[in-house]
């Protein structure tokens, strides 16, 4: 009795099988790993991969997008070794936790065929990734000091707020410092505030206390940019045509350009579309009649109130 | 660079016991010295109050800790709980304002809200730990995670933001003064004093030093051990809340990243103050100062530019050592002989 049974269950499970090989063969399967969003920006990239995911597949229904989102680096590389043994993933679009510890389980994930699409951050190793997809970090610090430059005249004085100590904020802060190069600007001081709201408010209440003359605030970010001016705020400091530049795009922030918030006039782009872009350049890669390998650098656009439209996404968590 | 000479006074002083309490008031004191010296704007009025007010969350949360630590103990949940806690807040309060409207009814109901959950994760904690009989590191870092990826998950992990209306309401609890002092001052002060007496005029106090410092003989003379133990989580659960009720107003909002590391703060003021790790002796004085301690490692550390920004954690932690080293004094020194 038992016997049929579990021969039974055994042939339809390989019949299965053969049927979801066959099935698997007809469908171009792309794995895209990303960090689990744990923070804002973050979440509007979980978003936005949602949404560039529903909108390809219903584009293209021989495409299947399979996300996965990983809590830290040795977790991804787990993910990406799942993504090319069980899911046998045509192409790999992946934003790295870090940079060292992915390189190897990308590399792997290369040598079984697929194509790789590397966001974000790069790799440790070159000529991995047939496709590189980033925001711009120095770009970001460039237009912020353009815009800084724009606004301010020699013998003023303005303070920077920094984010979290990494190559990103060195790029950024190293930018933006080459920008007002021999402008006459005094960078009173700079500190970090770790990307963070409340961090950005505790620092600039010092940077308010210690300083009594500061004509405008780089914050680098939107949501220190929000810390910031609840400091600013407080001090009755914000004023007198004082002015914050934040950076990355959030919903919030792009609103207050659009309705004229003359505080915080401009943001700097560093979008967490990036993974839709780079979803859409992997699907291309398949679907396109032309070449799509490359490096494909996104600007670091000024959103002003003339362009802010482009850039709001009301539904996005960010 | 101070460490040195205060050093040196600390073994040549003979009342070495009088040291061991003047401790934390003494690095505190040489703190402000050399905030002072960096920039005088260091003891404006403003930057007085900025410190003050800051000091209040990790203070309150401070006191809560002394109860748990006291009594042998530790919560690592404290800042997560704090985040969710935030969280339910922000999102119960936007909920009610089509019914009860953007006034001071909305904001008590969040307030309210807020004493309930913290009592309520509070008891979790303490119930897990005495009743199941778990390790309160064990249960608390579990709920550490849990209470994280909660407040993730309400925010869909970006962040959740207070509405307009209610702002405008509720920001004189974190920005308006009463009598010279900040909203948040007067809060902190009062759960000073409320957790002074608690531990130290009470039976339930002595309890929880007597547990702290040797479980088996508490509950041989009649203590009910497991019944104030959980009321020290409950207490910290209540303390964290009201944290949480005077931080939200300041920038409206909590995400993943409200509260990152405030258990560790906590515990450090802890500890700073003069309160043993392992249990049996706790001092809320202490605790206050040691609060304060931190919050002006940080504001000195953003008055000065000469350290490198990267070394801003080395130099956290190497004034926290000095601060606890200084305390211990000679005394240490006597004790350990006898341990």
């Amino acid at each position: 009795m038992k016997a049929p049974k579990s021969l039974f269950a055994a042939a339809l499970t390989g019949a299965m099988m053969l049927a979801g090989t066959a099935l698997a063969a007809d469908k171009i399967k792309i794995g895209v790993s990303y960090p689990t969003p744990t923070h804002a920006w973050a979440a509007g990239m979980n978003w936005h991969a949602e949404k560039a995911e529903e909108r390809l597949e219903a584009l293209y229904p021989d495409v299947d997008l399979i996300l996965v989102n990983s809590p830290d680096p040795s977790q991804q590389a787990s993910a990406i070794e799942d993504l090319v043994s069980v899911h046998q993933i045509d192409a790999l679009v992946v934003l790295p936790f870090e940079s060292e510890p992915l390189t190897d389980p990308v590399l792997n994930a290369k040598k079984s065929g697929a194509m790789i699409t590397v966001v974000d951050r790069g790799l440790s190793q070159p000529g991995i990734e047939d496709i590189y997809v980033a925001g711009n970090n120095p770009e970001m610090g460039r237009v912020s000091a353009e815009y800084m430059k724009s606004r301010l005249k020699s013998g003023d004085n303005i303070v920077i707020l920094r984010g979290i100590p990494t190559i990103i904020d060195n790029e950024r802060f190293d930018a933006f410092m080459e920008g007002i190069k021999d402008t006459g600007i005094n960078v009173l001081d700079h500190k970090h505030a770790n990307w963070n709201r409340d961090d950005g408010f505790e620092v600039m209440q010092d940077f308010l206390s210690r300083f009594p003359d500061i004509d405008a605030v780089w914050a680098q970010d939107d949501d220190i940019a929000i810390g910031v001016v609840a400091a600013l705020k407080q001090a009755g400091r914000d004023g007198n045509g004082m002015f914050v530049v934040g950076g990355a795009g959030m919903k919030e922030t792009i609103k207050g350009v659009m309705d004229g918030n003359e505080l915080v006039p401009v943001d700097v782009l560093y979008p967490p579309a990036m993974i839709a872009t780079a979803m859409d350049v992997t699907v291309a890669a398949f679907k396109s009649n032309g070449p799509v390998a490359g490096r494909y650098i996104l600007g670091a656009t000024l959103i002003t109130k003339d362009n802010a439209k482009d850039f709001y996404f009301p539904d996005s968590p960010f | 660079m101070t460490d040195n000479p205060a050093g040196k006074k600390a073994k040549s002083l003979p009342f070495a016991t009088d040291f061991k309490t003047l401790g934390p008031a003494i690095a505190l004191l040489l703190l402000c010295v050399i905030g002072f010296s960096l920039n005088s704007a260091f003891l404006s009025e403003g930057n007085i109050t900025n410190l003050l007010t800051r000091s209040a969350f990790i203070g309150i949360i401070a006191v809560g800790a002394t109860f748990v630590i006291t009594s042998g103990g530790i919560d690592l949940s404290v800042g997560s709980m704090a985040a969710v806690i935030a969280g339910v807040m922000i999102i119960t309060m936007n909920m009610l304002v089509p019914i009860t409207g953007t006034g001071i009814t909305t904001v008590l109901i969040g307030c309210a809200i807020s004493v309930v959950l913290g009592l309520g994760a509070g008891l979790v904690n303490g119930l897990l730990t005495t009743k199941g009989k778990i390790e309160a590191f064990i249960v608390t870092l579990g709920t550490m995670g849990i209470f994280r990826s909660l407040v993730t998950y309400f925010a869909d992990g970006g962040t959740l933001s207070l509405d307009y209306g209610i702002r405008g309401t509720y920001r004189p609890v974190y920005y308006d003064s009463f009598m010279g002092l900040p909203i948040p001052v007067w809060v902190f002060i009062s759960v000073a004093i409320i957790g002074w007496v608690l531990l130290n005029r009470t039976a339930f106090g002595r309890y929880c030093t007597a547990i702290g410092s040797n479980e088996a003989v508490a509950k041989y003379s009649a203590i009910k051990v497991d019944r104030i133990k959980t009321w020290t989580y409950v207490i910290q659960g209540i303390c964290v809340a009201l944290a949480t009720i005077i931080y939200v107003p300041r920038l409206g909002s909590a995400s993943s990243s409200t509260g990152v590391l405030w258990e560790l703060e906590a515990i450090a003021a802890v500890i700073i103050g003069g309160t043993v790790l392992k249990g049996g002796y706790g001092r809320i004085g202490g605790t206050i100062l040691g609060a304060l301690i931190l919050t002006t490692i940080g504001n000195i550390l953003n008055f000065t530019d000469m350290i490198s920004n990267y070394l801003n954690g080395t130099m956290q932690g190497l004034i926290i050592i000095t601060a606890v080293w200084l305390q211990r004094g000679n005394f240490g020194r006597k004790k350990e002989k006898k341990a």
